[in-house]
């Protein structure tokens, strides 16, 4: 009886099923080879280097930091693009996609265009008595403009599920509009947000080109990898770059379970 | 209180034409009308939800067109649920109290008060996802009414919900308005106009056909239009009496006593029947209908396709019949004749 119910598997799927194989080996392979090629005293000696700590420290600290300095913007920003219609707001989508898809170096040198010391913003932070180029502030702002469209997107996916009649019967009950947007639309669009925030801090975590145009001192860990590879070779880059990964790979997975475990208290 | 003036708003295939009515403090009022005639986005332009083409809306002789939704003191409960679904019942019902930033301590006492009203109480620390629709429609009342709102606005609020939650809602409602509330409700059911409004306008196309009581609306229909919709013509306010076992109950009203097909409890409530259902004859005749009184024609109207002929029989009873049995028993103003129907042609509505 069991044998009659069974479907028979599509071909099709089986080569679906191939193809996937073989691209799931293509990303993973390279990491795990990677991974296998580092000895431990190697790890260890590396975990012990100053340099890479703090470099390591730097990226995960100004990743952070960015996102959350943008979040407030962005998460706004989103919002007004889920819910209203103005004029050019294809173009606008656009212009937010941009960071995406044009090069990172060239991102870089479009950002130092106004953040170097003798154009707009730059004169303006000479003015408060700190400078973008090659400083933490220079980092967090090429951080934010490679990742920032990651969130703002998603946000907005997020703000776009809520039903909006929910917060009209909000508002119908007597509450500010501000009000809503903090007990309503967040809390139902949390889960996106989150998402959003936690790419948005990936993303700016993993950037190398832009922040390197902009401040290859101090250095963050894509960075000093790129060097210690220029420098020294692959057997010097490689132990940083496991390090990194690793680091990176437990922060994500804590955050993660983290986000699970408050999404399911919220049911 | 509130009042609608020449509102008028087209939104996609639904249009409102033209539309204005007045609601008076205490007052429950019917807005009765097919589906799609634009009655939802009539209560959304007095809420605020929608922005009215043309017209203006007043509450408390104030112009309230443009203000915008939070500054209207007007409820709004939705034809389906729009309970916030990340908070607990009890925090639904607390949201507007917080909106006016009442005490915890306050707040606590008035939502354990209305909870009880509403009872829900049971219900309090459960998620609107596992409610059945007549909590969630309870709780959304509740909700409403922790605002304390001008108006009630109620779009089929029962319509939804299933045969048994609502006689419970009915009777809900019913006590909100003796307390003084004035609601409006949208319907496409009759019966609820009838069990519930004490003022029905009944609408059509977009506009309003016709506004008056119950009793003018149902027994006097303007036009052909409410004729149809509400199609009866002989509908009587009186009480359904106690009985012991039988199905066939008694109702009273004027004087005059009906047999009423029904199992609901006694008292107070309305009996239609259709002017179809009634026949005429000469003379008292032995059949199967329980309802035979002696009676004076006072009017025969053609209507239609057939011949309308009013009977006296200490109220106005409506026929509806042929004009070849016009001829045939040889009616005409002041006859004595005999009207009957039967206990089951009679619709029993309580109210």
């Amino acid at each position: 009886m069991t044998q009659s119910l069974k479907m028979r598997t599509e071909p099709l799927s089986l080569v679906f099923a191939a193809l996937g194989g073989v691209v799931l080996l293509f990303i993973a392979a390279p990491l795990i080879s990677m991974f296998l090629n580092c000895s431990l005293p190697e790890l260890a000696e590396t975990a012990g280097d100053s340099e890479v700590q703090s470099s390591i420290w730097l990226t995960l600290w100004t990743s952070m930091a960015a996102t959350l300095i943008f979040a407030p913007m962005a998460i706004a920003f989103s919002y007004l693009l889920a819910r209203k219609d103005f004029p050019l707001k294809g173009l606008i989508t656009g212009i937010i996609d941009l960071p995406i898809v044009i090069p990172h170096s060239a991102a870089g040198i479009a950002l130092l265009g106004v953040l170097s010391r003798n154009a707009i913003l730059g004169k303006a932070a000479g003015r408060m008595g700190f400078s973008f180029v090659g400083s933490n502030a220079g980092i967090m702002a090429a951080m934010a403009f490679v990742s920032i469209p990651y969130l703002i997107n998603s946000a907005r996916d997020g703000f776009l599920a809520v039903d909006e009649r929910l917060e009209k019967a909000a508002l119908n009950l007597g509450a500010s509009p501000l009000r809503v947007f903090l007990t309503i639309s967040i809390p139902l669009a949390w889960r996106s947000i989150l998402s959003g925030l936690i790419l948005m801090w990936a993303r700016g975590m993993s950037e190398f080109g832009a922040v390197l145009i902009i401040a290859y001192h101090p250095m963050i860990a894509p960075v000093l990898i790129y060097e210690r590879f220029g420098a020294f070779g692959l057997k010097y880059a490689r132990p940083v770059a496991v390090l990194f990964i690793s680091v990176c790979l437990a922060f994500f997975i804590i955050l993660r379970l983290l986000a699970k475990g408050k999404v399911n208290a919220q049911r | 209180m509130l009042s609608v003036k020449n509102i008028s708003k087209s939104l996609g295939d639904l249009a409102i034409k033209d539309v204005s009515f007045e609601v008076q403090e205490g007052w429950y009022f019917v807005l009765l009308g097919a589906s799609g005639v634009g009655k939802s986005v009539l209560l959304e332009t007095i809420a605020g939800l929608s922005r009215p083409d043309a017209g203006r809306v007043f509450l408390d002789e104030k112009d309230i067109t443009g203000e915008r939704i939070q500054k209207r003191n007007i409820g709004f409960v939705f034809q389906n649920s729009t309970l916030f679904p990340h908070m607990t019942v009890y925090d639904n019902i607390a949201y507007p109290l917080r909106c006016k930033k009442l005490k915890n301590r306050r707040i606590h006492k008035r939502v354990a008060e209305l909870a009880e009203d509403f009872e829900v109480t049971s219900l309090l620390k459960r998620r609107p996802q596992t409610l059945s629709g007549g909590e969630c429609q309870r709780v959304s009342l509740a909700r409403a009414v922790a605002r304390e709102p001008r108006c009630l606005l109620l779009d089929e609020p029962i319509s939804s919900l299933d045969v048994k939650a609502r006689p419970q809602m009915r009777a809900l409602l019913r006590k909100i308005n003796a307390r003084g509330r004035a609601i409006v409700h949208v319907t496409h059911d009759y019966t609820e106009a009838v069990s519930l409004g004490t003022h029905i306008a009944v609408m059509e196309c977009g506009r309003i056909a016709q506004i008056g009581t119950a009793k003018e609306v149902f027994q006097q229909p303007k036009s052909e239009f409410v004729a149809r919709f509400v199609g009866i013509r002989n509908f009587f306010k009186g009480q359904l009496e106690k009985s012991d076992e039988q199905r066939t109950r008694r109702f009273s009203t004027d004087g005059l006593s009906f047999s009423v097909l029904s199992d609901s409890g006694s008292g107070p409530g309305y009996i239609m029947v259709r002017s179809e259902d009634v026949t005429i004859g000469n003379a008292a005749s032995q059949t199967s209908a329980r309802n035979n009184f002696e009676g004076t024609i006072s009017d025969i109207v053609p209507a239609g396709a057939g011949v309308e002929v009013i009977v006296d029989i200490g109220v106005e009873v409506a026929a509806m019949i042929t004009s070849e049995s016009v001829k045939l028993l040889d009616l005409h103003c002041g006859k004595k004749v005999w009207v009957s129907f039967k206990a089951s042609a009679v619709k029993y509505i309580e109210g």
